[in-house]
């Protein structure tokens, strides 16, 4: 170690990582849309600043100690070229049981597919369109919100999806407005042959005072291609509105897909967020929810399936930063072969947060003897009245209920689905919307019959 | 239907079951009483097929079938039944899906056709009528907040459903009152059939005055001491397992 060189840089981060990043930064910046605005121009830069000075989080740092980033290290990661847009899909997933084509944006690459995106049956007054378009046309609608939650001189993929703040999700809803239809967000990651793609998704989601919306994410990868996403989105809720904000990770088996998720729940808000993951090599999922309102309400929720060598992190925060307000958190994961999974669920109750209802449960079932969790529950609570429980199990099947089963003709891989099915059944119970939760049964199903 | 012969197992090394052998014909019902640690539930566990029990010597035959060498479900789908002295729950699996997936795997290693939602509920529903349990026991989740009684009708419930060829009931009658004990005798009863074998294990005779069994074996420190008729149960009743050297009272 003694010939280790000296940096300024905080402790837990390597900021020799970020230099290739940066390289590539330099040759794309001048082509980003809204160059030229100087509020996203100052954006950008302190992004690009902010990664700089600290580039990739290592295992020394707090937040990041079960999940080792070193191997993006070694892949030299390109930026999404146009390539993508020549991909064409027999079928994009959706879980709308008619299959029809309803409210969507379709995004390959992290670059925005136009003829595959539809508006249709949203509401008068509903934005529904990709940043790019935003930034080009109608800065104003998002001028106001981007970088305000997730703050781009914090968090080093944060700041580094900032710099590069090209494309994504942006749906806006007015004041007291429900959209009845299940809005999809379609990520479909290609990648190249040439070399590892690197793309940063930047969504924002703002749903005004008194309004309802529904969005499901499907994040699923096409080919066998090296792809990393760095996505960072950014949710609004208004006063009294509702956003329930699902989403399921199947992408390649190359794939690292890396989510940061933030957002601010106003006075009698409600913000429900569940993740479904079966895909990607490394994945983490980052969420964070600012009760930000007395009397707001977050459900922040998932259920994981890994296998192989797959590594998959959930990392929750939850801010209890006003009075009366309720969070409730249920993971349960199924973890097989080598796979790997790590939750860090932190709750912390502000000063003031009286009559705080916090609940947090992480279960896991470890399928074989080398697969492995780690599990940190973190509460710090600075208010006396209030209701926190959290609760952490790991456990194995069952054999007694694995011999009842095959003692009435079950065979074994049957008894074991069932069981398995029915662990992660309660997950799934967390998601309010029938459709959406059926649609996740199915792909519970799949993962299960994929072996 | 089934010939045990010389059956020794071991848990973790130790020797419980020292040389079984009983034979059993169609149509027969055969009660097994014994002391507590006699191998009563080794001897069920080990033809249902649980792991954990060490085979050191003997053979069973099903049906001219090893039994010893097949898989629990294999067993099932061969016709045979336990009936669990300690029904486990299963949280997050229906009732119906259990009975359901357990009635069509076994109708699929036999090569019949699969029942349909509706052919079912229309069996399920006849046979629970029976047993006086509610639709609502079906929608619950496997024995999950069952009382001792419910879950042990829930056992004669699948053994109706399954329509085993032999069924070993495994101390049916421990946890149950008079009237859900006379409850599940009925249900075993109504399943008693020339074709159909049992195995009736239990520690008390009470069991006995409900289903009435063709022979009675005594098992301790195991092996089967004594075997007679129906008269042998009433007579460990009154002089209790101490002739066979058991003192339960320590």
């Amino acid at each position: 170690m003694a010939t280790t060189t000296l940096t300024k840089a905080p402790r837990g981060y390597d900021p020799a990582a970020a230099k290739p990043f940066l390289e590539q930064l330099d040759r794309v910046k001048g082509g980003l849309p809204g160059g030229g605005l100087s509020w996203l121009d100052g954006l950008r830069a302190q992004g690009r600043a902010r990664f700089a000075e600290l580039g990739l989080p290592t295992v020394k740092n707090e937040s990041w100690r079960y999940t080792n980033l070193r191997t993006l290290d070694k892949l030299a990661f390109q930026p999404a070229t146009d390539a993508g847009d020549d991909v064409r899909f027999d079928v994009l997933p959706t879980v709308r049981a008619d299959g029809a084509t309803g409210p969507r944006l379709v995004f390959v690459d992290g670059r925005f597919r136009a003829e595959l995106s539809s508006t249709a049956g949203l509401p008068a007054g509903v934005e529904l369109l990709n940043l790019a378009d935003a930034l080009t046309r109608k800065p104003d609608l998002v001028a106001g919100h981007l970088g305000r939650i997730a703050a781009p001189d914090d968090l080093a993929l944060v700041a580094l999806n900032t710099a590069f703040l090209a494309d994504g999700p942006v749906l806006h809803v007015p004041r007291g407005v429900t959209v009845e239809e299940t809005i999809e967000l379609v990520f479909v990651s290609v990648g190249s042959e040439a070399q590892p793609t690197a793309f940063h998704p930047r969504g924002l989601i703002v749903a005004e005072a008194e309004s309802r919306a529904v969005i499901v994410e499907h994040h699923v990868g096409l080919g066998s291609c090296t792809t990393l996403s760095n996505g960072v989105t950014e949710v609004f809720v208004g006063a009294g509105a509702s956003v329930h904000h699902y989403k399921i990770q199947r992408e390649q088996a190359d794939a690292f897909h890396l989510s940061h998720t933030a957002a601010k729940v106003a006075g009698k808000g409600v913000y429900d967020n569940f993740i479904l993951t079966t895909g990607a090599k490394l994945s983490r999922n980052e969420v964070r929810s600012v009760l930000d309102g007395e009397e707001g309400d977050t459900h922040v929720s998932g259920a994981y399936m890994v296998r192989g060598g797959q590594h998959v992190d959930t990392t929750t925060f939850i801010d209890h930063a006003q009075p009366c307000c309720t969070s409730r958190e249920v993971y349960k994961g199924v973890i097989d072969d080598q796979a790997r999974a790590v939750f860090q669920g932190k709750i912390i109750v502000r000063p003031g947060a009286q009559k705080t209802d916090g609940y947090q449960q992480n279960r896991a079932l470890l399928l074989s003897d080398t697969a492995e969790i780690d599990a940190k529950p973190e509460l710090e609570i600075y208010a006396d009245d209030v209701k926190c429980s959290h609760g952490a199990t790991v456990g194995e099947l069952d054999d007694d209920q694995l011999f009842y089963l095959r003692a009435r003709g079950i065979d074994k891989a049957t008894a074991r689905g069932l069981l398995i099915g029915a662990f992660l059944a309660e997950a799934l119970e967390e998601i309010a919307e029938e459709s959406v939760r059926d649609a996740f049964q199915s792909y519970v199903a799949d993962w299960q019959n994929a072996r | 239907m089934i010939e045990i012969k010389n059956l020794h197992a071991s848990v973790d090394g130790k020797e419980i079951l020292k040389g079984i052998d009983l034979t059993i014909r169609p149509g027969e019902v055969h009660a097994i009483m014994g002391p507590n640690g006699s191998g009563k539930s080794t001897l069920s566990y080990v033809l249902a097929g649980r792991d954990g029990y060490e085979i050191t010597e003997g053979s069973v035959s099903f049906f001219g079938k090893d039994l010893l060498a097949m898989e629990p479900e294999e067993r099932a789908a061969a016709g045979l039944f336990l009936a669990f002295q300690y029904p486990v729950e299963i949280p997050g699996v229906a009732n119906t899906t259990f009975l359901k997936s357990a009635l069509n795997a076994i109708r699929k290693q036999r090569g019949e056709p699969e029942l349909d939602a509706m052919q079912f509920l229309k069996l399920v529903r006849e046979k629970t009528k029976a047993l006086s349990m509610t639709d609502e026991m079906l929608k619950r989740a496997v024995n999950v907040g069952f009382s001792g009684g419910e879950k042990k009708r829930n056992e004669t419930l699948q053994m109706a459903v399954l329509q085993p060829k032999f069924a070993i009931l495994d101390e049916t009658d421990s946890g149950l009152d008079i009237d859900a004990l006379k409850i599940v005798a009925e249900g075993v009863n109504a399943l008693r059939s020339p074709e159909r074998s049992m195995l009736v294990i239990t520690h008390y005779q009470r069991l006995l005055d409900y289903i009435v069994p063709d022979h009675v074996h005594v098992l301790a420190f195991g092996k089967i001491q004594r075997s007679g008729g129906k008269e042998l149960a009433l007579e460990l009743e009154k002089n209790g397992y101490a002739e066979f050297g058991v003192n339960e009272a320590a």
